[in-house]
């Protein structure tokens, strides 16, 4: 006992130049990656609007004994493991959980009783509203990410699109919510088409390059194009949805008088909860029995190998095509509830940044798996609604300094350590949809390797 | 005529800063077939420190000029080691883990590297823009018109100058030295290098060092240019070398530069005779056009794509 620990430590000794070695280094390197950013402040000076420098040693401090601490325990663990008893790692079989049937349904419950609780407010009942949007668009975007395998980085042109035909329809021909819903659908996916029936034949990064170059001219031409568009002004006033016609007003022919119920304003947004609720749910029904149709067998199999597709005689383009178009409907159904929900758009609301998070949801739930954007969704929105709990960071990086703009910060990180650390996102055992006598779930070990 | 002529001085000026973010593009697809997205933003770290430097060294608009461009080629080379820095670690910690992955994967991590670089900046340096004044101001009259005076500022000919000067340097490193050599290997084949006993992983990473630092001298030429930066040029910069390595023949690095000045061409023109509110739909529009009709682009060699 005490010769093998004695052992242990003789080879600690032997290690450990090479550990601090290897510390050293990232610190140095962290050092110089800090000084233009943690370290030097470009500050423009009140008075005369000339920029000067202002040195913040303390953010730099920590900045580099973070990274230190992180390099330290990176290595005594990397110690660990190469010295420790030998773990089994191979995991040909992914564990399958009990409970894990039982988690939709549980979860789509709870979303429909959430509104009638007696704890429930605007503010719970907004969250909830924006969770589900993301989980839509996040299910739409699966359709051609997780499924076709197609990188798509201009999503959210196509929920611009709808919010806008929408609030275009609405305005000038005063079409009702009911109408407009069907037709951001079509409009949307026939810019779908439009975009994707030259562009895919392309391979996969050159498409996600024009995607979001597509993205960015719908944006430029919003935001220029002030006839049509409002320019930034953006469209206020965009109509309300109403509940099959009746509208959630106060008088004699509102919501509440006619159900003969009290007025309150919460009566809207449970109806524009459920409305959603409603059309996420749409969203998850048909993609998911789209997966069982040849047409989303085919998607899935040009995921895994276009070559091997096309010579079995699989048209791509019409493959590709089809999951472009059918992913950006419900994109364009997405957009014009929004439209509907906030009665003002402008292009502000259709950046880059929005095609990233809707993405980042999409990969960090695991690609392929429709729990796994439930999942993401609610971590997402719930972590920049606690970002924003977090006042107390302002007492010490003063006043001016808001937690929720760290956001995009985090979620860029996160994106980099899921893929680094679980190729395929959280959910990523992937159980085939179509299956010979059993269904054998394969674990993300051994698809880590493939090259979907 | 005076004016396309002023035009054309204008693109070839933003042309050559377009040409060298470019390369880093080229190079890096050449070599590893992955389009580095945070590259963008590797070139707005380099239009910062090149900021920092520039008021630590104290230069104003009253500077003696040659004093000035001595000062600014000391900025440039910090840039350049700082980027690289940058460049060598964005590879290090988000791409080589993922060599072998599958395709998309290093795509999307590049992606979360951008968006962190990206807001990593803006916490840091604050989000509104960061204005600098005009270093040099004169410049050479060309030719007096009636109606218009052709001018060409001291800034666009340092900018070309420096350039030419650095891409003669660099097709020299390609073509002469042993890291050049590694690299055209490697741009053949990967895995027959490695066979041969060339350190894959150092030339990967030399290759990620190199771009950055092509790029971080274009940030310090773009910061000179327009005198005004913020947190989100890397973004349209970024996309529009991509579009010029593309139209350029993606892998080839002559192909790079002509690419970078047509692209700044066609922007200027098009903000000059149309519309400067849509000369960004101009430029990426050229994208998806070139990746229609010449999806090889002008230099490179067709695709040949291997089971």
């Amino acid at each position: 006992m005490t010769q093998s620990h004695n052992d242990r430590s003789q080879d600690f000794g032997q290690a450990l130049p090479g550990i601090i070695k290897r510390s050293l280094f990232t610190v140095a390197i962290a050092a110089i990656i800090f000084v233009p950013t943690l370290l030097l402040r470009t500050q423009a000076s009140q008075a005369t609007n000339t920029l000067f420098i202002l040195y913040r040693w303390e953010f730099f401090a920590i900045g580099c004994a973070f990274i230190l601490l992180w390099r330290v325990i990176y290595e005594i663990r990397a110690w660990q493991n190469a010295h420790g008893p030998r773990k089994v790692s191979a995991r040909p079989q992914a564990q399958e959980n009990r409970f894990a049937p039982y988690v939709g349904p549980v979860l789509l419950i709870a979303a429909i009783l959430m509104p009638f609780m007696p704890f429930t407010d605007r503010y719970i009942l907004d969250i909830g509203i924006l969770i589900i949007t993301y989980v839509m668009l996040g299910w739409g975007l699966q359709i051609v990410v997780g499924l076709a395998g197609l990188l798509d980085l201009g999503y959210v042109a196509f929920y611009a699109v709808g919010a806008y035909s929408y609030a275009l329809l609405a305005e000038h021909f005063g079409f009702g919510f009911w109408i407009c819903l069907p037709l951001a659908g079509v409009f949307a996916a026939t810019w779908g088409v439009i975009l994707g029936f030259p562009v895919l034949r392309l391979r996969g990064d050159y498409l996600a390059i024009v995607t979001l170059a597509f993205g960015e001219i719908i944006r430029v031409v919003l935001l220029n194009w002030r006839d049509f568009t409002g320019g930034s002004n953006g469209l206020s006033n965009i109509p309300r949805p109403s509940f099959f016609g009746i509208p959630f007003s106060q008088g004699p022919d509102g919501f509440a008088a006619t159900f003969g119920l009290e007025f309150s304003s919460l009566q809207r947004m449970g109806f524009l909860y459920f409305l959603i609720l409603a059309l996420a749910l749409l969203t998850f029904y048909i993609s998911s029995r789209l997966r069982k149709l040849p047409m989303g067998r085919a998607w899935e199999a040009l995921r895994e190998d276009e070559i091997a597709c096309r010579s079995l005689g699989l048209n791509t383009i019409n493959t590709k095509l089809s999951a472009f178009a059918i992913g950006a409907m419900f994109g364009g159904f997405a957009g014009s509830f929004f439209a509907a929900k906030q009665a003002f758009i402008s292009p502000e609301s259709f950046n880059f940044m929005e095609s990233a998070t809707i993405l980042a949801i999409v990969v960090l739930g695991g690609m392929s798996s429709q729990l796994g954007v439930v999942f993401s969704s609610i971590a997402m929105v719930g972590g920049i609604e606690a970002l924003r709990q977090l006042q107390f960071l302002k007492a010490i990086f003063g006043n001016d300094f808001d937690p929720s703009s760290l956001r995009l910060l985090f979620f860029g990180l996160a994106m980099v350590i899921v893929m680094l650390w679980r190729p395929r996102g959280f959910v990523s055992s992937r159980v085939p949809t179509v299956f010979f006598r059993e269904k054998k779930s394969v674990g993300s070990s051994m698809i880590s390797q493939g090259r979907g | 005529m005076d004016y396309l002529a002023q035009q054309l001085i204008n693109g070839l000026t933003l042309g050559s800063i377009y040409g060298l973010i470019a390369i880093g593009y080229t190079m890096v697809y050449g070599i590893i077939g992955m389009i580095n997205f945070a590259h963008g933003d590797v070139f707005m770290v380099g239009s910062f420190v090149s900021l920092i430097c520039i008021l630590l060294f104290g230069i104003t608009g009253s500077t003696d000029i040659m004093i000035g461009i001595g000062i600014l080629m000391i900025v440039a080379v910090i840039a350049m080691a700082i980027s690289g820095v940058y460049g060598w670690t964005i590879e290090r910690l988000a791409y080589r883990p993922l060599r072998g992955s599958f395709r998309l994967a290093p795509l999307i991590t590049a992606i979360g590297v951008s968006i962190f670089l990206q807001n990593f900046v803006q916490e840091t340096q604050g989000a509104r823009v960061k204005p600098l004044q005009a270093l040099f101001a004169g410049g050479f009259t060309l030719h007096e018109g009636t109606e218009f005076t052709v001018r060409i500022t001291y800034m666009q000919i340092l900018i070309v100058v420096l350039t030419i000067v650095l891409m003669t340097g660099f097709s020299l490193l390609i073509s002469k030295t042993s890291l050049g050599r590694a690299q055209r290997a490697c741009e053949q084949d990967l895995k027959m290098t490695q066979l041969l006993g060339i350190d894959v992983d150092r030339t990967i990473s030399m290759t990620f060092v190199i771009g950055a630092m092509l790029a971080a001298v274009a940030g310090l030429m773009y910061l000179l240019y327009y005198g005004v930066i913020d947190f989100f040029i890397g973004f349209s910069a970024g996309v529009k070398a991509f579009t010029a390595a593309v139209l350029g023949g993606i892998g080839s690095l002559p192909g790079a530069m002509i690419g970078g000045v047509l692209i700044g061409l066609i922007e200027v023109l098009f903000a000059a005779y149309f519309s400067s509110e849509y000369k960004d739909v101009a430029a990426f529009s050229m994208l998806i056009i070139v990746l229609i009709f010449l999806p090889q682009g002008l230099l490179g060699r067709p695709e040949i794509e291997k089971v």
